[in-house]
């Protein structure tokens, strides 16, 4: 039986008032890349802005949105380096910079070496084009999924990471996407393709200027190829004020190995749909923190899909949530027939610190093959009063020892990022905004 | 030690607390003076821990009468970390596990709070570093103590010895030991005693919690106290402990009950 959904003009009509510059966008060298952009805008003649009625929304009001149809920047902010050097991550010596979704070669520096190529996409040659081809927008599919498909309609700017087979970079890679401009709309895109035994480490960094509404819709697709090994660190830490809706979609091949860390800070609404599918004999850790308070919303939609027998996934996902804020958690792990073996473990766990702070969690097992080992699990709790007790009977006040039991709470999943610098970073950002949640 | 010139540190009387309705200490009397030791002994359930967390001033526990003065002011004016500051410590039965929060993180938290209560200089990292160091050697614990999370993945025996150097580090007037020895192996059980007795001085006092004699063969001390069914039974001095261990608890009782019946 179908569902008739009546039309929604209002969404429609934001829907084509985004669209209004796309026509302006140079066209690309590239006839597949016009091609792309063209398939997506049919698509969007026919998506609309989902509503609380989309089961895989229903949490998530996006009527805040809708009123406000921001466009890409006209002119792009002029940045130094020394402008944003609080953003810089020691341990990456190769960094793209993205202002306000526009490429800024002068804060980059880029990595062309042995077949490694970091760097956005105009610079790609016919060799690297013909590798990016097969995987740009094949991943994060956009057919139903009108983001996905708005980001791909505004397909530009792209940063491309390609690691030929069994090539090692030791030094992360730090994508740095910056928003300066207000009532603006951004629309990221990363492509990663490691090939067979090779390995990486990238970071996708979402940060703000100043704190000013603004639309961001990134998407970034992660492909591993045979025994590749990817570490992928993402920070949210947009303004308060911004929407941040994103999609990422990661393929592992065979034993390959995924292991992924996403950190929500910012944004008055913010969504991160993960899916993650896995061949034969392929491993994934994906963790995850919302730190939010005050009215932010932030939704984290997974998917970890086990096609092939002998995979592994692990997932632990945590919300602190403060204020009057609301935290999502949806994951879901499907086993495919025939994905014997497969051994998954997930468990979603929240820290609710006022009356008012709201989590909706639903972890969600699809299980269809019957030798499987498959655990879930979610928590939602207050502080817990034997460990504020213990710290009070070390003479720490109530609130230092709630604040510091908040951080603990969250250092768990920061304490997993592989980078130490972006970690002491996080860790004092999140010691801050502990220190200051109700 | 018991000395003339020692001080009332802590005294009670006739402690009355429930938990959850029930009645656990049912009129206790308990006097501590600076510079002594005190072994409270008993059967299990008879309030030995409740009483020690009543003194902490754990939440759970609802004090329904009586009194208890800490160098004379009265204890229940004063909140759980207020009671730290002014110089009351407990270690733990089962210490808490702090996943996140560095060890050398939360003991210099606690004794700069410490410091900044005595009016003394807090420490930097580096300063508390080495200060940390001397009192880890002298309690014989590992430096990779400092480096791992509060309590995480600790056996027993190594959350004991972090209660302990916390004790070290805060220096309190009265330190009250609740099962400390519960889980020891004999060589973490002669450490952690060499620990406490390193610590003990004229000016503060200790109070063990314990089932077993045999931490008092380590920590000698100047009073045993049997508790039973919420109060204080019988005290005697170290002779006592080592009578409860060949005969147990129940002879105590039945000369309770022999001399009600005489009365």
């Amino acid at each position: 039986m179908s569902t008739v959904r009546p039309i929604q003009r209002p969404a429609k009509g934001y829907l084509e008032t985004m669209l209004a510059g796309q026509s302006q966008l140079r066209a690309i060298p590239l006839a597949w890349i016009n091609a792309l952009r063209a398939q997506a805008l049919g698509r969007l003649d026919v998506l609309t802005v989902p509503t609380l009625r989309d089961e895989e929304w229903r949490f998530t009001d996006l009527s805040p949105l809708i009123k406000l149809s921001f466009q890409p920047v006209r002119s792009a902010t002029d940045l130094r380096a020394a402008d944003i050097e609080q953003f810089d991550l020691e341990e990456a010596r190769t960094r793209l910079v993205f202002v306000d979704g526009v490429y800024a070669p002068h804060l980059s520096s880029t990595l062309t070496d042995g077949g490694v190529m970091v760097a956005n996409l105009s610079a790609a040659d016919t060799a690297q084009a013909a590798t990016i081809e097969p995987h740009l927008g094949r991943h994060a599919a956009f057919g139903d999924n009108v983001f996905a498909a708005l980001n791909t309609a505004f397909l530009q700017d792209v940063a491309v990471i390609l690691v030929p087979r069994n090539v090692t970079l030791v030094a992360p890679l730090h994508l740095l996407f910056i928003a300066t401009q207000s009532e603006t709309a951004s629309y990221p895109r990363c492509l990663l393709v490691a090939e067979f035994g090779s390995s990486v480490t990238l970071i996708e960094d979402y940060v703000a200027l100043q704190d000013e509404a603004y639309f961001i819709n990134p998407v970034t697709e992660i492909a591993l190829a045979d025994r590749a090994q990817v570490k992928h660190i993402r920070v949210q830490r947009d303004s308060v004020k911004a929407f941040h809706l994103a999609d990422c979609a990661v393929s592992l091949g065979r034993s390959s190995n995924y292991q992924s860390v996403s950190v929500a800070l910012g944004a008055q609404i913010s969504r991160y749909n993960l899916s993650v599918l896995l061949a034969e004999g392929a491993e994934c850790v994906v963790d995850g923190l919302a730190l939010i308070a005050g009215g932010q919303l932030a939704d984290t939609h997974t998917s970890i899909d086990h096609a092939q027998p002998n995979g592994a996934s692990r997932q632990l996902h945590k919300c602190i949530v403060g204020g009057s804020a609301h935290a999502v958690f949806n994951g879901k792990v499907i086993v495919r027939p025939g994905a014997q073996r497969t051994d998954s473990n997930q468990s979603s766990r929240n820290l609710l610190l006022t009356g008012k702070a709201h989590v909706d969690t639903k972890p969600q097992l699809e299980i269809f093959a019957d030798d499987v080992k498959c655990a879930h699990g979610a928590t939602i709790g207050q502080l817990d009063s034997e460990e504020v007790f213990y710290l009070k009977s070390r003479g720490l006040s109530d609130s230092v020892a709630r604040n510091l039991l908040t951080y603990a709470f969250g250092a768990e999943i920061i304490e997993r990022i592989p980078v130490a610098s972006l970690k002491h970073r996080l860790e004092l950002k999140m010691l801050e905004q502990t220190g200051s949640l109700p | 030690m018991i000395d003339k010139a020692s001080k009332t540190l802590l005294e009670v009387r006739e402690l009355r607390a429930t938990v959850n309705g029930v009645e656990i200490l049912k009129g206790l009397d308990f006097t501590v003076k600076s510079g002594e030791v005190h072994a409270i002994m008993g059967p299990n359930g008879s309030g030995k821990s409740t009483f020690a967390k009543v003194l902490a001033g754990h939440t759970a526990y609802e004090v329904t009468a009586g009194s208890v003065r800490f160098e004379g002011k009265n204890l229940f004016e004063l909140a759980p970390e207020e009671r730290a500051r002014a110089g009351v410590f407990l270690a733990f039965q089962y210490p808490i596990e702090i996943p996140g929060v560095a060890n050398s993180q939360f003991l210099r938290l606690t004794y700069n709070t410490m410091q900044a209560q005595r009016g003394q200089e807090e420490l930097d990292p580096l300063e508390f570093d080495d200060f940390v160091r001397e009192k880890m050697k002298l309690l014989d614990i590992s430096p990779d103590f400092l480096g791992r999370n509060v309590n995480e993945g600790f056996s027993g025996g190594e959350k004991k010895r972090n209660e302990i150097l916390q004790m070290a580090l805060l220096d309190p007037r009265l330190a009250i030991l609740d099962e400390t020895d519960s889980g020891l192996d004999i060589d973490a059980l002669r450490i952690v005693s060499q620990g406490v007795n390193q610590l003990a001085n004229r000016e503060n006092a200790i109070v063990l919690v314990t089932h077993y004699q045999r931490l008092l063969n380590y920590i000698v001390p100047d009073f045993v106290h049997v508790m039973e069914a919420g109060r204080i039974v019988k005290t005697g001095d170290k002779s006592l402990a080592l009578e409860l261990e060949t005969r147990g608890y129940d002879w105590v009782a039945a000369e309770r009950q022999a001399a009600a019946v005489v009365a």
